[in-house]
């Protein structure tokens, strides 16, 4: 099974290498920059679990898990 | 350090196809630009304070338009499009933007030249929108904003190199305070003479030639070719829609390209996204220049502490309060002073006009209608001030960051709470905040459950009722039944608004979830001119949109509660004499004839006229009260007399009129039921105005009437067959 967004921890980077699920969020992710090779980082997680904070391109993210489980990471 | 940077194009200017604006003397613009660029900093810069918001047609996406007049005498007319990531059209601010740049937004002409707002110290996400942009036909102009925020972080942007390689003029700015706007204005005015942009990359082979029969498609349906590139890309990850419908044969097109490349091995929805950023990476490299060391920024300490697991929820409860807070109670000074000013006002206009139906009008109808529009501007203006201040400084998403999970739980976004709770105070801020929420779904969403929180125009009926008939006896010894049965109040609206959300969301409202999907911008200083800007607008919207409706209504209701006049009988007290007119106007008639609709709910047709007069704004009940129990209306909700009167009023058959249980049915009818002219107003100009909003406004009155109905009727029904009449 591929490793997700959703199974960094706080502090881990990856690099991605899909984004798929629903069009509309997986558009927006890619507008913003994530793409196949992006490097990105976790950077925390809201207070009630989710959603998730990440870094990328110099910028912040933020995104549910819902969403960050159909961005496979290598 | 202000430069322009038009030194590439020199001495090669090439006329345009586009006729010279200048040469006509006026000329459109339009902003366009990532969220947190300084966009509408620099629009502000712009066009000072000529502005005017209103909204395009049929969506609710706010259309900000202003002008200046430039060295040269041309009269520029600007547009502040909505912020952008990309001109994918996914949603409605994109699809908006991206027809009123290609000239197909109904009655919004096409800009002579648009001005793409950059942030330097974020150039490199922000690069994708420009790319689509240059690639449009159009003239345009970079205003590379924040260069001062970018050289504080240890960035500097090439601006000579980025105009290179974009192909357009680059002008440094610092929009927030006013550096390099001279320089822009310059540099717009001759944009139209100089060679259009262009696309700055190449497409791979295989990828060229499938977008060729789209591109073909589009330029036959008369696009500009260019305009056409930029599309037939966009196309093979996002369906045809919008300003795309009946383009012929477009579909099969695209799903020709689409196919066509899949079979070579393309992930066709994320062919564009890598193209583009393959280039920008290429620009980034040759133009941001880093220097220093990168290590924690002023933002991550600040996020260190306010995203905090524990002190973050913390922080954002107590600045909840303090938005609560203000709007409940700091307006209520500067409230009181509008009314006093609308009553000293009343008094003079009395005193100058003969007594009479004239008198009445203008001092009843007008002057009243006026006052009861007005009073709400200190709200709106000191929430807007809030949330103008939480958005510009960069605490807006956090608060929805931190939100998101608990508000999701009824299918709502955690841009929801803010209007929510605003709802305590007064819907008509709220409704107007929950612009905010991006997704029409949820925005709908929360405009329709809005006014289900009890707003402070009901705590006179709360507080009239429970003073005179719940028994402020101790519960548990420290609980007061009067304070819990206000609370239970609160807490029965509070509850009902996120079931009626969770309920719509998951029916009539029913859609894909909205992604979460935000950037946390750096922390930022907000401009406090910007700041004001907003907060006047947001009143001025209020009083001229809504206000008029307000005041027609306003006169309307005098007029009903005034005629047909009746021959007092000589002798009779003032107060009497209004007891006697309001039971025989038309309003006391209407309160009449209501009173086999309330009959069942243990109200007779006092309260019905009270009912009636209060679909207007529920703090009326209270005066219409006291008018109609004949101890005047200027007495309020702590009058002592008028709750001796209520305690004291018996039917036909000797039995008391108002029993504890009337009492709770009535205030549960006024938790529920939707009695505020200015809200009815508000809702329908913000979902959309016209008939559509009229029908969502009309659909919110009925089923907030039916659910008081019911709740209503089930608490006084009940309470009888659990033998709570006495």
């Amino acid at each position: 099974m591929p490793r997700t967004l959703v199974s960094l921890k706080p502090g881990e980077s990856a690099r991605v290498a899909t984004v798929g699920g629903d069009s509309g969020a997986s558009q927006r992710l890619m507008d913003l920059g994530l793409i196949k090779g992006t490097s990105i980082k976790v950077v925390r997680v809201a207070p009630l679990g989710d959603p998730i904070e990440i870094s990328l391109r110099g910028f912040m993210l933020t995104l549910r898990r819902t969403e960050a489980e159909h961005v496979v990471v290598e | 350090m202000e430069i322009s940077s038009s030194e590439p194009f020199g001495s090669t200017v090439v006329p345009s196809e586009a006729q010279p604006a200048s040469s006509i003397g006026r000329m459109r613009i339009a902003l366009i630009g990532n969220p947190n660029t300084g966009k509408s900093t620099l629009f502000n810069a712009l066009t000072g304070l000529r502005q005017k918001v209103g909204n395009y047609s049929g969506v609710t996406v706010e259309r900000i338009e202003g002008k200046y007049r430039s060295e040269s005498g041309t009269n520029v007319a600007v547009l502040d499009l909505p912020g952008t990531y990309s001109l994918s059209a996914t949603s409605p601010d994109e699809e908006i933007a991206l027809s009123v740049l290609i000239g197909l937004a109904p009655g919004v002409p096409a800009p002579d030249v648009v001005v793409l707002v950059l942030d330097a110290s974020n150039l490199e996400r922000n690069l994708f929108l420009a790319s689509q942009v240059l690639e449009l036909g159009l003239p345009v102009v970079i205003a590379l904003n924040q260069v001062d925020t970018a050289a504080a972080s240890g960035i500097r942007v090439d601006a000579v190199e980025l105009a290179m390689q974009l192909g357009a003029q680059v002008v440094e700015t610092v929009a927030i305070r006013g550096q390099g706007i001279d320089v822009l204005r310059r540099a717009i005015e001759r944009a139209g003479d100089l060679p259009l942009p262009t696309r700055q990359f190449r497409l791979p082979e295989q990828l060229f030639r499938a977008v060729q029969p789209v591109e073909a498609s589009l330029v036959r349906a008369g696009f500009h070719p260019s305009t056409a590139a930029m599309e037939a890309l966009r196309l093979l990850a996002v369906d045809p829609g919008g300003h795309l419908n009946g383009v012929e044969g477009l579909q099969v097109e695209v799903e020709r390209a689409r196919t066509t490349l899949t079979q070579e091995g393309f992930h066709t929805r994320a062919i564009e996204a890598e193209v583009r950023y393959g280039w920008i990476s290429e620009v980034i490299a040759a133009v941001v220049h880093r220097f220093g060391s990168a290590g924690t920024t002023l933002t991550d300490r600040i996020d260190a502490v306010i995203l905090h697991r524990v002190l973050g929820p913390i922080i954002f409860l107590v600045l909840m309060g303090l938005v609560f807070q203000s709007i409940f109670s700091w307006a209520e000074p500067i409230m009181g002073a509008v009314e006093a000013v609308v009553g000293a006002l009343g008094a003079a206009a009395a005193a100058a006009i003969p007594e009479g139906d004239l008198q009445s009008l203008v001092v009843d109808g007008v002057i009243a209608g006026v006052g009861a529009v007005v009073v709400f501007v200190p709200q709106i203006a000191i929430l807007f001030l809030f949330i103008g201040f939480l958005e510009a400084t960069g605490y807006m998403a956090r608060a929805a960051f931190i939100m998101d999970r608990f508000m999701r739980g009824v299918g709502l976004h955690g841009r929801s709470f803010i209007p929510m709770l605003s709802g305590y105070a007064c819907a008509v801020p709220g409704i107007m905040a929950a612009r905010t929420i991006e997704n029409p779904k949820d925005r709908l969403a929360t405009i329709m459950v809005v006014p289900l929180m009890s707003c402070s125009a009901r705590i006179p009926v709360y507080t009239l009722l429970i003073g005179s008939f719940i028994p402020p006896v101790m519960i548990g010894g420290f609980m007061n039944l009067q304070g819990l049965t206000l609370l239970g109040m609160y807490l029965l609206g509070t509850v009902a608004a996120l079931v009626v959300a969770g309920i719509f969301k998951k029916t009539l409202l029913k859609g894909p979830s909205q992604p979460m999907i935000m950037e946390l911008p750096p922390y930022r200083l907000p401009n406090l001119k910007s700041l004001l800007l907003g907060v006047s607008q947001r009143a001025g919207i209020f009083l001229k949109r809504a206000g008029t409706i307000i005041f027609a209504l306003s006169i309307v209701l005098w007029a009903l509660a005034t005629y047909p006049k009746v021959e007092v009988p000589a002798g009779v007290t003032p107060e009497a004499a209004q007891e006697l007119q309001l039971a025989e106007s038309f309003l006391g008639r209407a309160g009449h004839a209501f009173e086999p609709v309330v009959e069942p709910l243990g109200y007779d047709w006092k309260i019905g006229v009270s009912i009636i007069s209060s679909f207007a704004a529920r703090e009326v009940f209270v005066a219409t009260m006291g008018t109609i129990y004949g101890v005047g209306s200027g007495e309020d909700e702590t009058s002592v007399t008028l709750r001796e009167r209520l305690q004291a009023e018996t039917d036909a058959s000797g039995a008391l009129v108002y029993t504890p249980l009337v009492a709770l049915s009535l205030m549960v009818f006024y938790v529920f039921a939707m009695m505020c002219i200015s809200t009815n107003a508000v809702v329908v100009r913000e979902t959309g105005g016209g008939l559509k909003g009229l029908k969502w406004a009309v659909f919110q009155f009925g089923w907030m009437f039916a659910l008081a109905y019911g709740a209503a009727f089930i608490v006084y029904r009940g309470g009888l067959l659990l033998g709570l009449a006495g």
